[in-house]
């Protein structure tokens, strides 16, 4: 083997078991009765509960609101495009300390729609908002790359064939772009599944109502370490599930 | 009836075109890439607003700038066939035939135009899992699915390899004439365009140079350009009258004469299939007046006829025989003269 070839190998190597050996030692540490003996915990119950719930609420909110936005920022050119796409991605990069703090400052009770509306901090429809808040940009950043990438000929040609734009969206965007939208779902779910600083800050971690799985671990780690590797588990193998999801979404794209 | 006149900045120069097509007549926009043919299908199909302009078809009207008024694509109801053909990679041949059917009995529809163009036995492949002659018919059925107004066809053939595409223009040709509606074709080939429009519109740099049937186009160029994009070979010189005819001074030496008049700088066109090849020396007897020494420097074979690349001091190309090459013995650096009549020599002023 070359030099250059062996140090690239070393590298890979070195990447690997950085990052793949912790998360095995989540499965390594524990038996696996004891991970489904946790499981029966019904405060752990609730969590995983609670996690899926509010992240498929943020989830649909996020494909409902973000496929329009995405789709007009991929086809459209207007004054203040790129403005808009920056705004967008900004959440992105904000760290959730920050994030948690943006939405006290927006709608918590001081902030400045505070009163207005619903009652969101402490609830569960406050998780459902720091999760839609941190989880938009990943859907809607791949959402506009899918449509961009859809052949503008394709659309134009269903124009031609007497479809108006609604029905060109429905029946040609969309389909074309679909396994990347599944892509940017796939993220944006496992963004939120994961989701815990802007969630603790704006919602709380009361069991039952605002404390999602990674909260749930966050308590019990210094108390009853097998129940927070336990709830761990579960979340790796859903984000893994997730992540196989978008490959196989990927590859099973049309030529 | 389509008729347009637009007015638009493309990239770098200006569209500046006015067109009529009646039913049933293909009009072929002819020319070289870049030179504005398909932003003018575009504006007829209502996909990109000119400037100013006015379009037309069957008394209706799609697009007239003055007035404000632009009908959507979808409401111009034209068949497009877009170059590489633009079908729906997630649906079925079958499927994107009926994409512009109503719903009740859009199978059998689509079915019905999948076989006249003898295709429906792919009617459930993929596009991708067709091959290009395939492709082509199924985007030619999607176009004419929801029995347009009028026809756009952009390069239709130019995707296809040379054995597929002979069969695939006549089958054009066909449908075209079944469809009677106006058609417009653009091509960069000029004999695809002679193939298969009534009339050839030659376009470069967004303006419509000659317009003619293929034969008044390559019996009768306007323009040193259009002499070359009909496949003439394009020599330049001085011209003066002589004895009757005019006498063409070529630039690098030698003189040729034609029995077109003109004088000043002009451009001379002949055909390559009109000029004869002799050994060098003094030319036979006969009733060709034009005699150029010429040195040969490549032999393309082109089916059954090969093309000499000519040296006469200007590039000069003449068409021969396979048999012609054994007689004379050519090979490159052979020394010939080219002969052709001066009635075969168009002239155009420079």
């Amino acid at each position: 083997m070359r030099p250059f070839t062996a140090l690239l190998a070393v590298a890979l190597t070195v990447a690997l078991l950085f990052l793949v050996i912790p998360v095995a030692a989540i499965f390594a540490n524990t038996a696996p009765s004891d991970l489904i003996h946790s499981l029966g915990d019904a405060s752990a119950r609730d969590a995983l509960r609670l996690s899926l719930e509010t992240s498929l609420i943020a989830l649909a909110v996020i494909v409902l609101v973000g496929t329009p936005t995405a789709y007009l920022l991929a086809t459209r050119r207007f004054r203040g495009r790129s403005v808009a796409i920056t705004l967008i991605e900004l959440p992105l990069v904000l760290p959730p300390a920050v994030a948690g703090i943006a939405l006290l400052a927006s709608l918590g009770p001081q902030g400045i729609f505070g009163g207005h509306g619903p009652q969101l901090v402490l609830t569960t429809a406050g998780v459902v908002v720091a999760l839609t808040f941190v989880s938009a940009p990943f859907y809607i950043r791949q959402a506009q790359e899918s449509f961009a990438a859809v052949d503008p000929r394709l659309m134009e040609a269903s124009r031609t064939l007497g479809a108006g734009e609604a029905r060109t969206f429905w029946q040609v965007a969309v389909p074309v772009a679909r396994a990347g939208l599944l892509a940017g779902g796939a993220l944006a779910l496992g963004r939120a599944l994961g989701e815990f600083g802007a969630t603790l800050m704006f919602a709380g971690s009361f069991r039952g109502v605002t404390q999602t799985v990674p909260l749930a671990i966050y308590e019990r780690f210094a108390t009853d370490f097998t129940g927070a590797l336990a709830l761990s588990a579960v979340l790796v193998a859903i984000s893994g599930a997730l992540l196989a999801s978008v490959k196989l979404a990927g590859r099973r794209a049309f030529a | 009836m389509l008729s347009l006149e637009a007015q638009t900045t493309l990239g770098g120069f200006e569209l500046d075109a006015a067109l009529e097509a009646a039913a049933g007549e293909c009009l072929a926009l002819a020319g070289p890439s870049g030179a504005g043919k398909t932003s003018i299908l575009r504006i007829v199909a209502g996909l990109h607003r000119p400037d100013r302009g006015r379009v037309s078809c069957d008394g209706e009207l799609w697009l007239d700038t003055n007035a404000g008024t632009d009908v959507p694509p979808e409401q111009r109801r034209v068949g497009y066939v877009f170059q590489d053909y633009a079908l729906f990679p997630h649906l079925s041949a079958w499927r994107n035939v009926a994409y512009a059917l109503p719903r009740e009995s859009r199978r059998e529809r689509a079915l019905e135009l999948l076989d006249r163009l003898k295709i429906a036995d792919r009617a459930d492949a993929r596009p991708h899992e067709l091959s290009g002659g395939e492709r082509q018919r199924v985007a030619l059925a999607r176009a004419l699915a929801a029995r347009p107004r009028a026809l756009l066809l952009d390069e239709p053939l130019s995707a296809l390899d040379a054995r597929t595409r002979a069969h695939a223009g006549r089958e054009l040709a066909t449908a075209l004439r079944e469809a009677d509606v106006p058609a417009l074709l653009v091509t960069h080939d000029f004999a695809e365009a002679s193939l298969l429009g009534d009339r050839v519109a030659v376009v470069d740099r967004g303006r419509i140079v000659q317009h003619g049937t293929a034969a008044e186009l390559a019996a009768t160029p306007g323009s040193a350009f259009v002499a070359d994009f009909t496949g003439a070979v394009v020599l330049s010189g001085d011209a003066h009258p002589a004895e009757g005819l005019t006498r063409i001074a070529l630039d690098g030496g030698g003189s040729i004469a034609s029995t077109d008049t003109a004088a000043g700088r002009v451009a001379a066109s002949v055909h390559p299939w009109d000029i004869a090849i002799a050994p060098p020396g003094d030319p036979a007897p006969g009733s060709a007046q034009n005699h150029l020494h010429a040195e040969v420097v490549s032999i393309t074979a082109i089916g059954n006829r090969v093309r000499l690349g000519l040296d006469a001091g200007q590039p000069l190309a003449a068409e021969v025989t396979d048999a012609a090459i054994r007689d004379l013995g050519l090979k490159r650096g052979s020394r010939v003269t080219a002969t052709w009549k001066a009635s075969a020599t168009r002239l155009v002023a420079l």
